[in-house]
């Protein structure tokens, strides 16, 4: 780290330019080429996972109507095309652990975390790249896991991806794959966590103090902190939910428990809500962990094409660190109805209640963002306002089921499932096609079709819309999550149009990700060839070629000002300020 | 000259589509706004907190939004236009935390006031009936003439839950297997059945009616038809129903 180290030797914790196939593109130790693998490995999943929720919206839109070939291709499941209801149950529990575990993390954390934390802080590499490569390849054995659970007597588990006890502890072979699949990747995100929190406190360049630090690192870098306390907690639970499944331990098993008729003799002690206040005590957490990084991008991408500073960088930053402090001490939300003391509840209400007030912090900073700029409507700015747009909405509707009279009656109902939606898809999902569309030309070196962006965007914002909005309704009519069949409930069969026109939105929204795929590989090849800087930022990571050779930069860059100095009036003309162009005007001699 | 440029047609077909969708959309919404019919003394508590915050959110959500699309017509990007060079203001970053605090904390002052009267007091005078969750039924028991349960002399029915209209009833709740939640929408009713914990709730209901009961949690394969019936009377007709259930299961 020493400015002053001979420049032919490498420093610490940088390894020289691989030369075979196998160490520079499998075994890489490279956070560039980690942060591609995570990204292909998230993309896949979040293919698979996006299948899953067709199935799921299949059965809600018309119950039981048969799918020739999931006959054939499912036959345990689906027998003659038809849905049995464990196979639903399993079909949306695992939809939402593909998605929340192995596609919005990997992505967000992944991809866009390995990829541009260095390079935006002016590092070489991770502080440990070894380790880097072994997070990464401690993350492909999960996936295996979890997609090998498909296939196993019973199916992949269906105890939903909150997995309550004892459902959860009595449930086919399928959750002991997902126990030890989860515990696997958690080891994986453990390592990235430790490498993030010790690169940025670390390895910033000169010159790049926390307060100069872009968004997107402060962000992934509290979100590297949460990880690394929430996710232990989690670990814990998932080894005695373990330990009660194939050693017999009684954790979560009270005395007297009987099942299809069977009393469970082993049983006694336990304590059902014990794995939910562990289970959520890391699960708002996460839910924190998936959105913050988004947050971080569209912080990131507005000022860009505002050609304008960020507004209030100061209460941004901390904000972050509100959400995550607040984060860990509104868990029992999630257990108004459980019978959980009342009183508890009350507390809980008034903490979730509080934190509803960063993320509106955020909010008006990113339309004071908006207020006087000079906005172009790229693909990534598209997108980063969508998610702008739509997180309003996954924010405002969580203040219904923070009220806990309000969430007596919406609790466990799609109500719900739209909330968690707006978060995670209008916000998560959409925080990360703008960060795709953002640094894609940074990655590959060559820009995607600025047209096909926008095709595909329009159509995801307006068909993501059709689909999850109406959920709100559904839950208002009292429409619980998790049903095979509501039509077998008098006051919801109604529903079924609604479902419908969800269901084939769903179709529409899922076709129109075809574009983003080809467009996605084709701009490799054909795209138009990128520059060190497309969209004229002025953070780091546009100040080196794209893609960025092996060591990132040539000379480690000296940072001299904050990462949003757009349109400064002693610039004259020129809108953008590079972080690491010094005062003078003259290119930095030597870092 | 008169062919306009490709843009500007995809332009005018949006701006078309959003005009004829906007309508239909907004004629539907009170249609959709509406919760379902409440028939229990607290219900109404609950639905006007819903209101109120619907409001609430709503005119936020709607000003925050016209903002967003007034801002990004506003300053689009135009030949000469330049960026305002500004890096926010402190009164405002102040007014914009304690506004929503202000709202949040009052939302939770009122909520607090509904929930203790719901969850955490139990009224006099009630009846008392205990529900034993299982997969997939609800095991609903009465007490008998001797008035306490857990006696020979109990009344036991399945999945049907009768009550008198204008008394209000305390459900004990039990689950013999794995976690149920006990859910009448009417009712504004929801409360989770936990094996290995007994946990009480009540309710009055204020007209006589059929509804049905719902689980809430998922609790196995078939979550979705553990469906039982309940089926509020006068108090001679419950009288008469339990008399009724008693002989049958006497014979």
């Amino acid at each position: 780290m020493s400015s002053t180290a001979v420049a032919r030797e490498l420093p610490p914790g940088v390894h020289p330019e691989p030369t075979s196939f196998w160490r520079k593109y499998i075994f890489s130790l490279d956070h560039k080429v980690i942060g591609k693998q995570y990204l292909f490995y998230a993309l896949f999943m979040l293919v698979i996972g996006g299948l899953l929720a067709t199935l799921v919206r299949w059965q809600l839109a018309w119950p039981g109507r048969p799918i020739g070939f999931m006959g054939k291709l499912a036959p345990e499941g689906m027998p003659n095309g038809v849905m049995l209801p464990e196979f639903y149950n399993s079909m949306f529990t695992m939809h939402a652990t593909i998605m929340i575990f192995f596609a919005i993390m990997p992505i967000l954390i992944g991809a866009f975390g390995n990829f541009v934390v260095p390079l935006q802080i002016g590092a070489r590499d991770m502080a440990f790249p070894t380790l880097n490569m072994l997070s990464f390849w401690t993350a492909v054995p999960g996936a295996i896991l979890i997609i090998w659970s498909f296939f196993v007597t019973g199916g992949a588990a269906q105890g939903g991806w909150t997995s309550y006890a004892p459902l959860s502890a009595v449930m086919p072979k399928g959750q002991t794959l997902w126990l030890i699949s989860l515990l696997v990747l958690g080891i994986s995100s453990l390592l990235t966590a430790v490498n993030f929190i010790t690169t940025v406190i670390n390895l910033r360049a000169p010159g790049m103090t926390f307060f100069r630090l872009p968004l997107t690192v402060w962000a992934l870098f509290i979100t590297a902190v949460l990880l690394l306390l929430a996710l232990p907690v989690l670990s814990g639970a998932m080894i005695m939910l373990l330990f009660d499944r194939v050693l017999g331990t009684t954790f979560f098993l009270p005395k007297g428990l009987i099942i299809s008729g069977q009393p469970l003799t082993n049983a006694g002690g336990g304590q059902p809500l014990l794995w939910q206040h562990l289970f959520w005590f890391f699960g708002h957490p996460e839910v924190y962990i998936m959105i913050l990084p988004a947050m971080g991008i569209t912080s990131e991408i507005l000022p860009v094409f505002s050609r304008k500073p960020i507004f209030g960088y100061r209460a941004m930053a901390y904000s972050i660190m509100g959400i995550a402090g607040l984060g860990w001490i509104v868990w029992g939300h999630h257990m108004f109805q459980s019978g959980m003391n009342p009183i508890l509840g009350t507390t809980f209400m008034i903490s979730t209640m509080v934190i509803a007030v960063p993320s509106a912090i955020k909010t008006f900073n990113w339309l004071g963002t908006l207020w006087g700029g000079n906005i172009r409507f790229t693909t990534p700015m598209l997108n980063a306002l969508a998610f702008v747009s739509m997180f309003v909405i996954g924010g405002l509707s969580g203040i219904f089921m923070a009220s806990t009279p309000v969430d007596i009656y919406i609790h466990d109902t799609y109500f719900i499932v739209g909330h968690i939606h707006y978060v995670l898809f209008g916000g998560s999902l959409f925080g990360a096609f703008a960060g795709l569309y953002f640094w894609y030309p940074k990655m590959f070196g060559r820009c995607m079709s600025e047209f096909w962006g926008k095709v595909h965007w329009a159509i995801t914002f307006v068909a993501f819309n059709c689909v999850f909005f109406p959920m709100h309704f559904l839950g208002m009519r009292g429409m619980q999550r998790r049903i095979y069949d509501y039509t077998q409930y008098a006051h919801l069969k109604g529903l079924q149009p609604m479902n419908q026109f969800m269901t084939i939105s769903l179709f529409v929204l899922g076709l129109a990700q075809i574009i983003l795929v080809l467009n996605f590989f084709l701009s490799m090849r054909r795209g138009k060839p990128a520059g060190p800087n497309p969209w004229r930022a002025n953070t780091l990571e546009w100040q080196t070629a794209s893609p960025p050779p092996h060591e990132n930069f040539h000379d480690i860059p000296a940072v001299y000002r904050g990462p949003y100095e757009y349109s400064a009036p002693e610039r004259g003309a020129d809108d953008h300020w590079p972080q690491n162009e010094p005062p003078s005007g003259r290119p930095a001699a030597h870092g | 000259m008169s062919v306009p440029p490709p843009g500007r047609g995809i332009r005018i077909g949006l701006a078309a589509l959003v005009g004829a969708a906007a309508p239909s959309l907004a004629s539907a919404l009170p249609f959709w706004l509406k919760l379902p019919e409440n028939v229990s003394t607290y219900g109404g508590q609950i639905d006007d907190l819903f209101r109120l915050i619907l409001w609430i959110t709503g005119v936020i959500f709607v000003v925050v939004e016209l903002l967003l699309l007034y801002f990004l017509f506003r300053y689009r990007h135009r030949e000469g236009r330049t960026a305002r060079y500004t890096h926010g203001s402190n009164r405002l970053e102040v007014i914009w935390t304690i506004v929503p605090a202000i709202i949040c904390v009052v939302l939770a002052l009122l909520s607090r006031r509904s929930w203790a009267e719901i969850k955490q007091n139990m009224p006099q005078q009630a009846m008392n009936v205990e529900i034993t969750a299982e997969q997939f039924a609800w095991n609903i028991r009465y007490p008998g003439p001797d008035g306490k349960l857990e006696t020979p002399d109990d009344i036991v029915s399945l999945n049907q839950l009768h009550m008198p209209v204008g008394r209000p009833v305390i459900v004990t709740l039990h689950s013999k297997d794995v976690i149920h939640s006990f859910f009448l929408p009417e009712f504004r009713v929801k409360q989770d059945a936990v094996p290995g914990m007994t946990t009480r709730i009540w309710f009055e209901a204020t007209r006589v009616g059929n509804w049905e009961i719902a689980c809430a949690e998922l609790c196995g394969l078939g979550h979705y038809r553990m469906k039982g019936f309940v089926t509020v009377e006068t108090p001679e007709e419950f009288e008469r129903w339990l008399a009724e259930t008693a002989r049958e299961a006497a014979s």
